[in-house]
């Protein structure tokens, strides 16, 4: 075990900036690609729902 | 053993094995990644030149070898689409590309936020740093390309050409350590010689980059069958599915 204290752990070692910088950035970064991607997703699927009910609004 | 290859080249039936692969490697990155960075922060003793800044390494290699790997399988799938002429391939092109740069984004924002505390600067006309740009730009320009040409299949072939032409600068970033003896380090670790890292380190790095990997096939699932919905709109199959394709 590495850290002693959760405020060590948030602290790291001073370079608390540089590193959660990179984590939070990343796990946001990642977060949001899931996000659009699964709203595209459900997006089309609804569209395709529509125009397969009433194949006269589909271009 | 009567394998057909060919199965699964099709939009139809890529469609729903894609949409059954999605959660496996879905649960696949989280578990790598919840494991990885268990190593990183909790086993992975601190480094006793960089302290805890070194750290920022169990996301960043991994993002920076997924940003160089997602091109050359993208390039690879677009020069499938463009010698073959097979739909999917072009779609899968297109279906890394955005993930892909992601990856060298964040290969360098995380590459920006080390370099501060380490190097003193948040950025430097590196080789390797300038290459990894330049990669992040041809991403871009891919995309760009692409979404200007109205016409799928017209889109797939001047991307194609784009991503091949390209694709001379990876070896470039992967090499530039060596060739050029500027400010990024030299690889940690290579083919044909140990790793000089602790091998906690090295552990942790290792597991964050197969988490990330699993990530980046997962992502490329999602968005390809977005794009084959896009594209396959007004095919039967589409409208069979019933809005609420499995």
């Amino acid at each position: 075990m590495n850290w002693g204290s959760l405020d060590a752990f948030l602290g790291m070692g001073g370079y608390a900036v540089y590193v959660w910088g990179s984590y939070v950035a990343s796990a946001v970064a990642i977060a949001a690609e899931v996000i659009l991607l699964r709203r595209r997703h459900r997006t089309l699927q609804a569209q395709i729902g529509r125009s397969s009910r009433n194949p006269e609004s589909l271009t | 053993m009567a394998l057909n290859w060919f199965k699964y080249s099709s939009p139809q039936t890529f469609y729903p094995l894609a949409g059954r692969l999605i959660p496996v490697f879905a649960v696949l990155a989280a578990v790598l990644g919840a494991v990885g960075l268990y190593i990183g922060f909790f086993v992975a003793p601190t480094d006793f030149q960089q302290g805890e800044a070194y750290r920022i390494i169990f996301i960043h290699v991994p993002a920076a070898w997924m940003s160089m790997f997602i091109y050359l399988v993208m390039a690879g799938w677009a020069a499938f689409g463009l010698i073959l002429n097979t739909r999917l391939s072009s779609m899968m092109a297109t279906a890394l590309a955005p993930t892909g740069a992601l990856m060298t984004f964040l290969a360098l924002w995380t590459g920006s936020l080390w370099g501060k505390p380490m190097w003193g600067t948040w950025w430097a006309w590196d080789a390797r740093m300038t290459s990894e740009l330049i990669l992040l730009f041809l991403y871009i320009g891919f995309m760009a390309l692409q979404a200007s040409i109205d016409d799928p299949r017209r889109a797939d072939k001047a991307g194609a050409i784009l991503a091949l032409v390209g694709a001379v600068n990876v070896p470039i970033i992967y090499f530039s350590v060596k060739w050029w003896n500027t400010l990024h380090q030299g690889s940690s670790i290579s083919f044909g010689r140990s790793p000089s890292m602790a091998s906690t380190m090295l552990l942790g790095m290792l597991v964050m980059a197969l988490a990330y990997w699993m990530y980046c096939i997962a992502a490329a699932l999602m968005r390809v069958r977005s794009i084959i919905l896009e594209r396959e709109r007004n095919a039967q199959w589409v409208r069979d599915l019933k809005g609420a394709p499995a």
